[in-house]
């Protein structure tokens, strides 16, 4: 039989029976529409994240003490803290750094008049600032005597300007952490959330000399960012920190790090790990949704092919080949599976534009899920379709004949 | 005049059964259907085959068809012996040389009188102009051109079994087999489809092999066959046709 005529055979077999038709596919439908909105939602969240996290800077390595994501939980508090020592070394040491900022944080309350606010405070040095590629919007840096010797003054986010200050300029204004009083001398640029949903803006900058002095009493640095130079691979200085904190630390040949090198690289990779094993996961439940419509399809053309016996009966006599009317019922499921895997991606990418706009983020389109998502339906038709050809190409055309 | 007379004229056989006994299911249901019939059909003949209810008409037609295989014996058509056929070469016979007609018309439903004639084109893969051509041709041979898209539930039962006789004919088959096309006519419709098949068989050389109980119907057949309990009781070419 000609293919063309085969399809419109096949076409007019499904519009005879529309609802029925329809009802058939839904499992097709959901399953399709699930993966395509699945993988688009997702590709749009990891793309987010990426973006997000290269916003920060991709350049930029986290040394912290204790092993790491992979290490035990308790090695961090085993650890020596760093000192600014350290940062010395690293800047001295390792080629290809543009930037090395002490990074030790504390929880205070910020307190002007009667305003009062609970705040992050952050121990560093400008070159914070210059890691994090971010800008001052009013009043200017740390001086290189106000570092030094840990001078009473402090840069305030956006938030905390909120807060406190409401329209004022804080500028010259003075707050107190615990019972210090800090000058502002500086308004940092509004950054926005992190990608954990911290808000970045509800911070307090001071130098870190003032932080260790006059409120922890110790000389210890939490953490170090390391801003890498633009063209220099992140790796090389990372392992270049890593020898150089070795032997600092006095680590021998053979024991394990007590502290970590992480570069946002691995940040990335673990954030869209997830999304990806999350993505994995839904798809394999939409993968048993399309399994469900193939056995949906296969029982209704069992159903329309008995209904169809004397049809069938009458082809075979006037000159239907058996294959003649396998193709017939192969084309019939297929065709209705592809109109399955149509609708589903069309329902699929609508939900994920819809759901893309409600938590915020981009709608990415993969026209490579699309075209797999129709394959895989046509295919399922063919799959789940030929049991039932099988049984309408080989029945006996008397019997067919005969058939009420 | 016998038959065997006939056989001796050079007229073209087309069928040759011999001895052919056809049994359904087996052990204690054994039924024997066929028990033991052998005829020669010739090109061009027209052919009643008549008998008792459950006598074995239809299961000899059907073995004519192509459509069953005898239990023993054997079958020749056009000097093909279609008892060593595949079901699928046997497919091929119905599709290249047979045209049925039955008794239940078997139109499709809620497809046009055109689309059903033009049926075994399709299967002929013969393309979508030409079809349609050669379908309308048929249509007009039997005086249904006019109702070209009507389906088979717009259709009088004549009509219905008139586009059926243009589906049958349309490929131009060498032999025509009916099961009780007047079975379920009135005696005026019966009369136009027995005419139109006696025209088919003289102007267009199709030799047709029709199972009837009506005696009426048989009176335009050239040769009358007797079936009982599955033998052959009588063959008779009838006066004052011509052979
Ligand atoms: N598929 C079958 N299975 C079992 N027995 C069958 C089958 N087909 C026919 N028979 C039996 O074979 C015998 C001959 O049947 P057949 O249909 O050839 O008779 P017939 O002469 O055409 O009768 P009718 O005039 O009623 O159509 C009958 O007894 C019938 O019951
Ligand atoms: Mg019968």
């Amino acid at each position: 039989m000609l293919i063309r005529e085969t399809i419109f055979l096949a076409i007019r077999a499904i519009r005879r029976n529309v609802l029925r038709s329809s009802l058939t596919i839904l499992g097709i439908v959901i399953g399709v529409a699930a993966v395509i909105s699945m993988v688009t939602v997702g590709s749009g969240a990891t793309q987010k994240v990426t973006d997000d996290i290269s916003g920060l800077g991709s350049n930029i390595l986290h040394v912290r003490t204790g092993q790491g994501m992979r290490g035990p939980g308790g090695a961090r508090s085993s650890a020596d803290a760093f000192t600014m020592e350290d940062l010395t070394a690293i800047r001295n040491g390792v080629a290809g750094i543009v930037a090395v900022a002490p990074n030790s944080q504390t929880s205070k309350q910020a307190i002007a008049g009667n305003s009062n606010w609970s705040t992050t405070v952050i121990g560093t040095t400008n070159d914070y600032l210059l890691a994090n590629n971010w800008p001052m919007k009013d009043g200017r840096e740390f001086s290189d005597n106000e570092i030094k010797a840990g001078g009473a003054v402090c840069l305030i986010g956006e938030t905390v300007k909120e807060e406190i200050f409401g329209d004022e300029s804080p500028l010259g204004k003075t707050i107190r952490l615990d019972t210090i009083a800090f000058k502002i001398i500086g308004l940092l640029e509004e950054k926005g959330q992190s990608n954990f949903g911290q808000d970045q803006d509800d911070v307090v900058m001071i130098p870190i000399k003032t932080l260790q002095r006059r409120m922890a009493g110790n000389t210890d640095v939490d953490s170090i960012i390391v801003s890498v130079k633009d063209g220099v691979s992140t790796s090389s200085v990372q392992s270049g920190i890593e020898s150089l904190l070795r032997e600092r630390r006095g680590i021998k040949q053979g024991d394990d790090d007590d502290f970590h090198v992480r570069d946002m690289k691995e940040i990335i990779e673990t954030v869209t790990g997830t999304t990806t094993v999350l993505t994995a996961l839904l798809s394999a439940v939409a993968g048993v949704s399309l399994l469900v419509g193939g056995i949906g399809i296969m029982n209704i053309m069992m159903v329309s092919v008995t209904e169809r016996t004397r049809e069938i009966g009458t082809r075979l006599a006037i000159g239907a080949l058996e294959n003649d009317v396998l193709l017939q019922f192969l084309v019939e499921a297929v065709v209705l599976t592809s109109f399955g895997g149509l609708a589903g991606i069309v329902v699929g990418l609508s939900a994920a534009a819809l759901i893309s706009h409600i938590i915020g983020v981009p709608f990415v389109f993969t026209p490579g899920i699309i075209i797999t998502a129709f394959l895989v339906s046509a295919l399922v038709g063919m799959v789940f379709g030929y049991f039932p050809a099988r049984k309408a190409a080989s029945m006996n055309p008397i019997e067919a004949l005969r058939y009420e | 005049m016998t038959v065997s007379d006939m056989n001796s004229k050079d007229r073209t056989r087309l069928i040759q059964i011999e001895n052919i006994t056809k049994i359904y299911g087996n052990g204690q249901n054994a039924m024997k259907a066929l028990d033991g019939v052998s005829l020669d059909i010739h090109q061009g003949e027209f052919v009643a085959m008549m008998g008792p209810s459950g006598s074995g008409k239809s299961t000899c037609l059907n073995i004519m068809g192509c459509l069953d295989t005898p239990t023993s014996g054997s079958y020749h058509f056009d000097d093909v012996r279609v008892n060593s056929l595949s079901r699928n070469q046997r497919a091929l016979l119905r599709k290249q040389f047979l045209g049925f007609i039955f008794q239940g018309f078997n139109l499709l439903s809620r497809t046009s009188a055109l689309e059903n004639v033009e049926l075994p084109l399709i299967y002929r893969k013969i393309p979508a102009k030409q079809r349609h051509v050669l379908a309308m041709e048929a249509l007009e041979t039997v005086g249904l051109a006019k109702w070209y898209h009507h389906t088979p539930a717009e259709l009088s039962g004549g009509q219905q079994q008139r586009v059926a006789i243009a589906r049958a004919i349309v490929g131009k088959p060498k032999i025509l087999l009916a099961d009780e096309p007047t079975g379920n006519l009135d005696s005026t419709r019966s009369v136009e489809i027995m005419e139109m098949m006696k025209k088919f068989n003289r102007e267009e050389g199709i030799t047709v092999v029709m199972v009837t109980h009506e005696p009426d119907m048989a009176e335009y057949a050239d040769r009358q066959i007797f079936f009982q309990d599955g033998v052959i009781k009588s063959d008779t070419l009838m006066e004052g046709q011509s052979c």
